[in-house]
């Protein structure tokens, strides 16, 4: 039985990750297209950072991941510190909204988008790809906290603002540390979702492309083998990012465990 | 509580990035140009119940069942054994969820070069000396790549409804005799069902809308609801038309919502995907 | 309605800068509205072009920049003369130059979206082939100055298909059942369901129409996918027997597998001419037009043409180019082939028609 359930895991694991490799190792074929192998080569490596169209597209990529982290990171968590004080009925309304874009077809969120800018006529570009991208991450940074403030009591924070400190003061003291973890969980998962994102901004950007779109259009013409090697590089990088985020967080529960057990 | 003004930034954003885009939708939805002027209008949502519309429709909804009931067969397991597992499943966790880190359409395009009629498959295929078969461009390798990247999506929130179960219920359980098929059908499946119907909105309502996938693996061959959004806005230029579909997809997300709210509050804490 | 309307996005526009404001600055440094341009200046301008995926040769690019070094060339890639016009529709401030094909020029000039040409800035035009010249779609090329023209016909493997192939009927034979690629579009798939009929590709005759759809869904079993740009690797791979193709893939194909033919079917074709236009509200026109004069002069359009494969307008880099190309007749057409070949048209309101046949094939 148990080794049945090991082998069950390792096929649905291997179906997870056939792709990964097969682009992993086509990323050191000598071939331009897919299909046969026809000898190692490093060469992808050493052009992938001579073009110009996927190093701008991951210029574009990587910052834009970062500001909407950073953006959607500050406003989540000030709107998760104030939406946790709401009483339940507006409360519950700002949660559900929240989470349309959770639940909401990327689609007709990258549509609905497009229309607002349309509408307001602000031309599409790096700016309109930025805004919805803090759009989607925002909600996942708030449900990323929000447990985290569920836990902790406000009741240090009232005796910190009767004990004359100023609210802004009480809330870097008291609750930001408290709610630490949440918050570069829901930073981290922002990065990640703006970094993967494709239908929200191929509707939001017109002359600015970020990888995903430069990899949609190239798909057509068949995917330049650079392609691959640029994403073997970037997935070893999110391995290494999330074993550390993984290392962090179950450093985190031993000493939550531990706390508990203590008390 | 001063507090309270901190959400008022988001609260701004959330109006004009969320409500009013979908605001929007409706608006465009309900109504039609001609002339240069624009006025209410029904018929968009009508072109919604013509056939052509309403085959795309089914089709997709038909693909997207299949994807999702697919899904949960596989997924449950897969959550069952690692909440249940005594090693750290938290770890373990982390490598199913890790494939959806890496760019989403080259995951898909990797398919093609799996499924080619020269592809992976078929050569090892060949190397028996079968016959190559056609595997790519059909509506199996469309599903294909659907359970594939949705997957994790329904992995993870019915894994999280597992490990919220208290395990001294099984323990009473066990003590007035239930045996584990009891166990599992008494416990473990109702109190897993937030996770199943999380799940189940995360997988099907992207699966309906998915678009492109059937352009790279099914050789276009299929045109599904994501597709045909995308032909109304890209295509035809009719964000009238566009909206209106769309609007049909805000149905089913409104209702998808509804239907979690109601499992969560019966589960009490807002789990959600995480 | 209308007024409601222009308040709302006002109103919305000034709330969304206000709230962003501080987030964070726009990188989009290429359009400096605020530079007025007067005569050309040696400041830095970026001419955004919106082009076909790789249909540009990027050395050509890099020797234009080279040549003039205050001009930087910024392409974005679209894949269908649609999916552009929607871009464009949009947000159209965002370029200078697109690359339309023939009946879209036709429906830019209709919606008064493009700028009169001045062919004084342009002196290589002359050396452009007459018959490229004048065409009905914009009579003296006033906004639009041909970049490459071509047919869509047949690519077939010599290997794989045995009886001679002279007409769009080869594509609904069962023989080649799952061994046939139709081209991912409405236009090209609906020509050859027409001119199999000896109808026109520009019909607006509801009977006609429906023919052809008909036709097309009992094709349906037979074709192995609908592609666009993936069709050439296929053929080369010898993947498919037949495909439907424009002539410059056929020509990439043929240069990369030598079983590969093209041919014009005798029911005849389309012929299509990709024009260079310049956007009503580019504030570099006069840049555009350095840009178009320095595409067609023959070194440059012959060095792009051999890239790209498809067919230059410019007569003396045909002759330059010469054998492979000159004597090629997937390259340079005869008059006779031409003739039997029509030009699209704009349909208009009946595009509508048109797509809709397209979702029917495709759900059916």
């Amino acid at each position: 039985m148990k080794s049945l359930k090991r082998i069950y895991l390792l096929i649905i694991i291997l179906f997870l990750y056939a792709p990964i490799f097969i682009l992993m190792i086509a990323s050191f074929n000598n071939s331009k297209y897919i299909g046969g192998w026809s000898g190692f080569t490093l060469d992808w490596y050493v052009q992938l950072f001579k073009d110009r169209e996927i190093m701008s597209s991951l210029y574009v990529t990587l910052s834009m991941a970062l500001i909407a982290a950073i953006v959607a990171t500050i406003l989540g968590t000030l709107a998760a510190i104030g939406i946790n004080t709401f009483s339940k009925g507006p409360k519950a309304l700002m949660l559900n909204i929240s989470y349309i874009p959770v639940v909401n077809a990327d689609i007709v969120t990258g549509v609905s988008l497009m229309l607002l800018f349309i509408f307001t006529r602000i031309p599409r570009g790096y700016f309109t790809m930025l805004l919805a991208h803090i759009t989607f991450c925002i909600p996942y940074v708030i449900f990323a906290v929000l447990p985290r403030l569920q836990m902790t009591s406000s009741q240090y924070y009232e005796a910190a603002l009767d004990l004359g400190a100023k609210p802004s003061y009480a809330i870097r003291k008291v609750i930001l540390p408290d709610i630490m973890p949440g918050i570069i969980n829901g930073a981290l998962l922002a990065f990640t979702l703006s970094l993967d994102d494709f239908v929200v901004s191929f509707f939001t950007t017109s002359n600015v492309n970020n990888l995903s779109t430069t990899i949609y259009a190239m798909a057509r013409r068949g995917i330049n083998p650079k392609i691959n090697a640029l994403s073997t590089l970037m997935f070893i990088a999110v391995v290494l990012l999330l074993l550390l985020i993984n290392n962090r967080t179950t450093k985190q529960e031993k000493a939550l465990r531990k706390e508990i057990s203590k008390s | 509580m001063t507090r309270k003004y901190f959400a008022y930034p988001y609260l701004a954003w959330m109006v004009l990035f969320i409500v009013v885009p979908l605001l929007l939708v409706v608006y465009y939805a309900f109504t039609a140009e001609a002339a240069g002027t624009i006025s209410f209008s029904l018929q968009n949502i009508a072109g919604f119940f013509s056939t052509t519309t309403l085959n795309v429709f089914a089709k997709s909804i038909w693909l997207a069942v299949l994807c999702t009931v697919i899904c949960l067969l596989l997924a449950y397991p897969v959550a069952y054994i690692l909440a249940s597992s005594k090693i750290n499943s938290r770890t373990l966790m982390v490598w199913f969820v890790l494939p959806m880190w890496m760019n989403f359409l080259l995951r898909t395009y990797a398919w093609l070069i799996i499924l080619d009629s020269n592809g992976i498959i078929n050569q090892v295929i060949n190397l028996f000396g079968l016959p190559s078969a056609q595997l790519l461009y059909t509506n199996e390798a469309v599903l294909l790549g659907m359970i594939y990247n949705f997957l994790p999506f329904m992995i993870l929130p019915i894994y999280t409804a597992l490990t919220k179960i208290p395990r001294n219920l099984y323990e009473a359980a066990e003590d007035l005799g239930a045996n584990s098929t009891t166990k599992f059908f008494k416990i473990t499946v109702p109190l897993s069902m937030p996770g199943i119907i999380s799940g189940f909105t995360m997988v099907f309502i992207p699966s309906i809308t998915t678009f492109s996938i059937s352009r790279l693996l099914g050789g276009a061959q299929t045109m599904l609801f994501g597709d045909l959004i995308e032909n109304q806005f890209m295509f035809m230029q009719d964000w009238h038309a566009g909206s209106a579909i769309s609007f049909v997809m805000m149905i089913l997300m409104l209702i998808s919502l509804y239907i979690m709210t109601r499992y969560e509050k019966a589960g009490e804490s807002s789990g959600g995907l995480w | 309605m209308i007024p409601v309307k222009k308040v709302l996005s006002t109103l919305l526009a000034t709330s969304m800068i206000l709230l962003t404001l501080s987030g964070c600055t726009s990188t989009t440094s290429s359009n400096s509205a605020s530079a007025t341009p007067t005569t050309v200046v040696e400041e830095d301008i970026t001419l955004n072009v919106y082009n076909w995926g790789d249909y540009m040769d990027p050395e050509v690019i890099a020797q234009f920049e080279e040549e003039n070094p205050h001009i930087k060339i910024q392409e974005t890639y679209f894949d269908s003369n649609e999916a552009m016009l929607a871009k464009l529709k949009a947000d159209s401030s965002t370029f200078d130059i697109v690359i339309p094909s023939d009946y879209v020029v036709e429906r830019m000039i209709k919606e008064d979206m493009l700028a009169e040409i001045d062919k004084s800035n342009i002196p290589n035009y002359a050396g452009l082939l007459d018959y490229c010249k004048n065409q009905s779609f914009d009579p003296n090329n006033k906004y639009s100055i041909p970049y490459m023209w071509g047919t869509v016909g047949i690519l077939y493997n010599t290997k794989k298909v045995t009886e001679t192939v002279d007409s769009w009927n080869i594509l609904f034979n069962t023989k080649y059942k799952k061994k046939i690629i139709m081209y991912d579009s409405i236009r090209e798939s609906m020509l050859v369901a027409l001119k199999l009929q000896g109808k026109s590709c520009n019909t607006k005759d509801d009977a006609d129409l429906k023919a052809a759809e008909n036709l097309l869904i009992s094709q349906k079993p037979l074709v192995l996918a609908y592609g666009t740009d993936e069709i050439k690797r296929k053929m080369i791979n010898n993947e498919a027997a037949l495909a439907v193709v424009y002539s410059g893939d056929a020509i990439l194909a043929m240069d990369e597998n030598e079983d590969l033919e093209y041919v014009i079917p005798k029911e005849g074709s389309n012929v299509w001419f990709d024009n260079i236009v310049i956007l009503k509200n580019s504030t570099h026109k006069k840049a555009a037009e350095t840009f178009i004069n320095f595409l067609c002069r023959p070194d440059v359009a012959a060095k792009n043409s051999a890239y790209i494969g498809y067919t230059t307008p410019v007569e003396q880099a045909i002759e330059d180019l010469g054998e492979g190309y000159s004597d090629n007749p997937a390259y340079n057409p005869s008059t006779e082939v031409i003739e039997r070949c029509e030009i699209y048209h704009d349909l208009e309101d009946y595009m509508q028609k048109y797509n809709e046949i397209w979702i029917n094939i495709k759900s059916s």
